[in-house]
């Protein structure tokens, strides 16, 4: 994403300041947010990445103010939303489309109704908003399921025509509530690959709630890792990547692959390959100089934005000259190399 | 004791029936429908929540709901008079037919509406809807194989409450049954218009059904 590196002296398309959200359940209370500070860039796609619990749904829905906050603003465009009318409010939704985990068609409309719902919710004539509806099936690829309802259709292509419809009265931004969640694999990425597709051709700013960071990698910009209701740690996705700082983040990257316990001990390190180091043999030619034992405990390749990453978990030998002399030579050919401790994974 | 007079008349008690069921059930669904719209939404989850208002019209809904039907019937009788000018026939029945049914239908609104999948709210209120458009255009719609069977469910229930109208005079087949059956011990006509009163209800049921299924979207 070329334009973000120009747009950062831009006002943010959305900020949030000192969010606060707090739930009052019969027993006690909640707080589901606390102290949330962010900035969405024009074109970004942003994930928001957490464990389930973490907050990062409410998150979300603070920035349409489905859920309003306790306290804090929400500026989208530098409008502070938190002081609207219900009425100015409901116009500005219109310019932030939401879709969900649960794709929340409407099941008695057909596809085609559905995608119509938006527009005629914000009374676009009739003329033009069955334009629109067929332009949107077109840019979803479903021309053909215009007629169709919702229960004749696949999760993916439900999340499709839900696409289409949160994009009918042509938002500045799309949020996406776990929106691939309840998709497989193959239609989850094809999913991925429509939204990147959305923000490149239309300019849309995304925003993505996310238990995977999978998803985080394969389309997101930047990325805000929230856990007990704070953001651990925020910026562009490789330098999380890359260097990740806090011990959620160290966790998310690692992700559901668990390294066994027997791996937790001394002499253990994560390093991180782009595509450059990881295309000239580093490692091999590591070994052969310093001539030390590595024992490499875990190994996985991820493409982020098109550039393709490695990481691997290494054990380096007990003996400290050797292993120091090991790390010196994987940081002299711009390779992260970071101890990794026994709380990762 | 069964000649061409009583064929007319039965006959006669057959459209008073039909006439008063549809009309009431049609009138109690005016009040009734909003009345349960406006149960759900006013909630304190639903999309305009006015506390105070959705808990009189719960005890209003269910104090009515629990005053046994030909008790009503007897107690609305100046009602009645006040609206109709009169207390016995089938048009006087209408009234507290009326008010019999509509805080029931306003319960099976109510929970037809309930129904409705919250996502599929939160996803219009995220775009825009407003109160009146997600009624209108998401809860109703949405909500419509369920109501159509419910408004089965009333139309079969208010044509047994109009059949027990025949005990003040309330006309149709109820008032034949106790008039011809019950006062003058004539078993045949009893027997004849609680079959008719049986077929009647059946196909006010089936036809609901069918149309219920034909109109669900949801497979």
């Amino acid at each position: 994403m070329t334009n973000i590196d120009n747009n950062t002296s831009q006002q943010p398309i959305i900020e949030i300041k000192d969010l606060v959200k707090t739930f009052h359940p019969k027993s006690g209370e909640v707080k589901a947010l606390d102290g949330i500070n962010l900035r969405v860039s024009q074109g970004d796609i942003y994930g928001i990445i957490g464990m389930s619990g973490a907050g990062k749904s409410t998150l979300v829905r603070c920035i349409n103010l489905l859920e309003k906050p306790t306290s804090g603003h929400v500026f989208i465009d530098g409008q502070d939303i938190s002081t609207l009318t219900e009425k100015e409010l409901r116009t500005t939704r219109y310019s932030v489309g939401m879709i969900f985990q649960q794709f929340n068609l409407l099941m008695q409309r057909t596809a085609e109704k559905n995608i119509l719902f938006p527009l005629e919710i914000a009374g676009v004539d009739k003329e033009t908003a069955k334009k629109r509806t067929a332009e949107l099936l077109e840019l979803v690829s479903l021309p053909d399921k215009a007629k169709a309802y919702p229960a004749q259709l696949s999760g993916g292509q439900m999340q499709r025509i839900a696409i289409a419809r949160a994009l009918a009265n042509n938002p500045k931004i799309l949020l996406c509530d776990e929106a691939t969640s309840a998709l497989d694999p193959s239609t989850t990425r094809s999913i991925l690959n429509l939204l990147k597709e959305i923000n490149r051709k239309l300019g849309i700013t995304i925003v993505i709630i996310t238990h995977e960071m999978s998803v985080v990698e394969e389309i997101c910009s930047h990325v805000a890792i929230i856990d007990e209701s704070k953001i651990a740690e925020y910026g562009r996705v490789e330098d999380i990547f890359r260097n990740p700082k806090t011990e959620i983040a160290k966790k998310m990257i690692y992700s559901e692959r668990e390294l066994s316990p027997v791996a937790m001990g001394k002499n253990f390190y994560r390093i991180v390959f782009d595509e450059k180091s990881s295309s000239d043999s580093v490692m091999a030619k590591m070994i052969m100089e310093t001539k030390s034992m590595v024992n490499i405990l875990y190994a996985d390749m991820k493409n982020i934005e098109g550039v393709t990453y490695g990481q691997m978990v290494i054990q380096l030998p007990e003996d400290e000259l050797s292993a120091s002399r090991a790390i010196q030579y994987l940081r002299s050919h711009q390779i992260t190399v970071e101890e990794v401790d026994s709380h990762v994974g | 004791m069964w000649d061409s007079s009583m064929t007319t008349l039965i006959i006669q008690g057959t459209f008073e029936t039909l006439y008063m069921t549809i009309a009431s059930t049609f009138l109690a669904y005016v009040i009734g429908l909003p009345m349960g719209v406006l149960l759900v939404t006013s909630d304190s989850e639903g999309i305009v929540p006015m506390n105070l208002t959705n808990k009189v019209l719960n005890v209003v809904v269910n104090i009515t709901r629990s005053i046994p039907f030909l008790i009503l019937l007897i107690a609305v009788i100046p009602f009645t008079r006040l609206i109709t000018g009169t207390s016995i026939g089938s048009t006087a029945t209408i009234v507290p037919l009326v008010i019999a049914a509509s805080p029931f239908i306003a319960r099976l609104v109510e929970s037809s509406i309930k129904e409705v999948d919250k996502g599929i709210i939160e996803a219009s209120l995220s775009m825009g809807a407003s109160p009146f458009q997600i009624v209108t255009k998401v809860m109703i719609p949405e909500a419509k194989p369920s109501l159509i069977i419910g408004a089965a469910i009333a139309t079969t229930t208010i044509l047994g409450y109009s059949a027990m109208a025949g005990i003040v005079g309330g006309g149709g087949l109820g008032d034949i049954a106790i008039r011809f059956g019950y006062y003058r011990y004539e078993t045949g006509v009893m027997v004849v218009t609680v079959v008719l009163l049986v077929l009647v209800v059946q196909i006010f049921q089936e036809v609901g059904m069918k149309i219920a299924q034909k109109q669900d979207r949801r497979k």
